[in-house]
């Protein structure tokens, strides 16, 4: 039987063709970009990571309770003997130390007074010790606009809109005035290696990364970090075993008292990003409803039309003595075969172009320079195996619902008016 | 003649009422306290412990005085601000880090950061004008601290831009010194208290000795201030309040 009817939908061009594009175009369209969503959230993922959350993020509690203000007076101290801690007791983590910092960035003219003065925030991470793919995570050579990358101590990078609002450049002094770890102001000097595009608002606009090192002597917070950040060694996030790693150290320490003992944090518990992540797994699910609604319109539609292409035809299955419910449901089996063909079709070419998308990528640089969210400036897609499967549904659903509904018109034609009909 | 007899009585009255125990006006308590606060010169080495959230630091500084209007620090420990200078002259403030070789203005936002790590910031610092021409002034009582008779004034700011809308002093009746304060925002909110633990006589002046300084928005016990030496009226070189003697 179903050969019977796949012959019929291969032969007959009217009662295939165009429900196969429209299933095809639509699946196409569910699983490209089902892919590039996946993608998105993998990008956003690992750049929010790399540059602000880790995996895994420990902090003091107090520091946690005010993170947003990035307060040192609240850092972690003895920090190498604590990573040392972490990597026997969370494994499977790579742990690296970062403080964030902020105050003032002050130019001088020649006699040393102050030429120009601006706002800065930046981040300090350990830039100069080989291996420790902090250079990587931060993607600081694809941005690099001017000079070189930090390869002392005593130099920092700071954005290109930043140094060309000061009007410096590599080579030239400036002094950061900031706060110590017990909250005194300092002042230390620093020579501009490079500029930088960091491609996120907030940063372009008055950001900066030095070394830990030549941050901690500015801070005074030798052996102390604000925040030791946790990667998966496999460098894909991984919400349940990040959410298990958590609980468990901060479990084992839930009965210390005192701000200062360190607190875990997962990626997906940092600055709303979890209901981001609850979002984005949802993706799927709303890229089918999106296009199974038109879908089975556009196919309720095209199955009304083949009624009436094929409206003698089914009368004089009638006539002959085939059951209405019979033809109904060699009409819902053709649908079936149509759904599975435009699905194959659509998934193919899908798949496809998320392959080429996943290894090329799209630049969005340009649109996203100003974005106030923290996003890679090259997206690329990602296949996943839901990717094979995601088009199945509404290509088939579809289908089926459009066929079904245009379909019960074989439930109105009259037996008794059939030969009258056919004679006319 | 019987008028201007009477307005001698009621003079001379006026003048004996003080002596007799009644409580004089706000605004005279605190011009007293403005004139007992600003002297002409001073020369006074300090000591600074910031409680801070996790231990406790001692800075030592040197302070060249002249008036309201011109001071001179410069840090002598811990080593790390050994070096340090402040100069501040009238309302501009600047300071010097010999690490840097750096002399930096601070204004704007910088002067609402702590001096030091301390409960004190740079606008605190700089507040240099009398409290009878920032405030209006009314008496709220009577208490005794530190086994001291003192009023209690009710300080509000008499315009918009001061540092603190509104002052609760705590003054010896007798040494017309602020024993304890209060400094509160525009909302009323508790910002910063003033406690003197300690008085001493020096010059023929009373001055706190020993004093703690507390940010209450800061966690932390707060920034004791203890004076260890005090010189009044002495001679102070001029190069000290100039600009460029900072990098000397």
């Amino acid at each position: 039987m179903i050969r019977f009817l796949l012959k019929g939908v291969l032969r007959d061009r009217g009662r295939s063709l165009f429900p196969v594009m429209t299933v095809a175009v639509g699946v196409f369209l569910t699983v490209a970009l089902f892919c590039y969503m996946k993608g998105i959230e993998v990008g956003m993922t690992r750049y929010t990571a790399n540059q602000q959350t880790g995996h895994l993020k420990v902090m003091t509690r107090a520091y946690a309770r005010d993170a947003d203000l990035f307060p040192n007076d609240a850092a972690l101290i003895d920090v190498d003997a604590l990573m040392a801690s972490l990597g026997r007791e969370v494994p499977g983590f790579g742990w690296v130390a970062r403080i964030r910092f902020g105050g003032l960035l002050d130019v001088p003219d020649a006699n040393g007074e102050t030429r120009a003065q601006s706002p800065v925030g930046g981040i300090a991470a350990d830039l100069l010790t080989p291996g420790s793919g902090e250079l990587v995570r931060l993607d600081l050579a694809r941005g690099l606009k001017r000079g070189t990358l930090p390869s002392r101590p005593s130099e920092i990078l700071i954005s290109e809109d930043f140094s060309r609002s000061l009007g410096i450049g590599p080579g030239d002094k400036v002094t950061l005035i900031s706060s110590s770890m017990q909250g005194a102001m300092t002042l230390t000097n620093f020579v501009v290696s490079g500029t930088v595009r960091f491609g996120f608002q907030a940063l372009d606009r008055m950001g900066a990364v030095a070394d830990l090192s030549g941050i901690r002597a500015a801070l005074d917070m030798q052996g102390a970090a604000g925040e030791v950040l946790g990667f998966f060694q496999g460098g894909v996030f991984d919400r349940k075993g990040a959410g298990a790693a958590a609980k468990a150290f901060n479990s084992a320490r839930a009965d210390r008292q005192g701000d200062f003992e360190p607190t875990m944090l997962t990626l997906a518990d940092q600055s709303g990003l979890g209901w981001y992540l609850d979002y984005m797994d949802k993706a799927g699910a709303i890229l089918i409803a999106i296009f199974l609604v038109p879908m089975s319109l556009v196919l309720w539609n095209a199955g009304l039309l083949g009624s009436l292409r094929r409206y003698g035809e089914f009368g004089v299955r009638l006539a002959i003595g085939e059951n209405k419910g019979h033809v109904y449901r060699t009409l819902l089996g053709e649908s079936m075969i149509i759904g599975v063909l435009g699905t194959l079709i659509g998934t193919a070419l899908g798949l496809a172009v998320s392959y080429r998308l996943q290894s090329k990528g799209i630049n969005l640089e340009s649109l996203f320079r100003n974005a106030a969210i923290m996003i890679p400036p090259r997206i690329h897609s990602r296949v996943t195996p839901f990717g094979y499967v995601i088009g199945f549904i509404p290509g088939l659903l579809a289908t089926f619902i459009g066929t079904a509904i245009a379909g019960r018109g074989i439930y109105k034609r009259q037996t008794a008016s059939l030969f009258k009909e056919l004679e006319s | 003649m019987k008028r201007a007899a009477i307005a001698a009585w009621a003079a001379v009255l006026a003048a004996c009422l003080p002596a007799l125990g009644q409580t004089p006006s706000a605004a005279s308590i605190l011009e007293q306290v403005d004139r007992n606060a600003v002297p002409g010169t001073k020369i006074i080495e300090s000591e600074m412990i910031v409680h801070g959230r996790r231990d406790s630091r001692t800075i030592r500084a040197k302070s060249w005085v002249e008036g309201a209007d011109k001071a001179f620090t410069e840090y002598l420990y811990p080593p790390r601000e050994q070096g340090v200078k402040m100069l501040k002259l009238g309302d501009q403030l600047w300071t010097y880090s010999p690490s840097t070789d750096r002399t930096i203005s601070i204004s704007g936002s910088m002067l609402r950061q702590s001096v030091m790590g301390s409960d004190l910031s740079y606008e605190d610092m700089m507040e240099d004008q009398k409290l009878s021409e920032t405030y209006d002034a009314r008496t709220g009582g009577e208490a005794a601290v530190l086994d001291r008779p003192c009023w209690i004034l009710d300080l509000t700011a008499k315009a918009e831009g001061a540092a603190y809308a509104a002052r609760k002093l705590w003054v010896d009746k007798e040494r017309f010194l602020i024993l304890r304060e209060e400094r509160f925002a525009k909302s009323g909110k508790l910002l910063k208290t003033l406690e003197v633990r300690s008085v001493m006589r020096a010059g023929g002046r009373w001055v706190p000795e020993h004093a703690v300084f507390k940010d209450v928005l800061k966690e932390g016990q707060g920034t004791e201030f203890v004076i260890k030496t005090i010189e009044f009226d002495a001679v102070i070189p001029a190069h000290l309040f100039d600009k460029a003697g900072l990098r000397k």
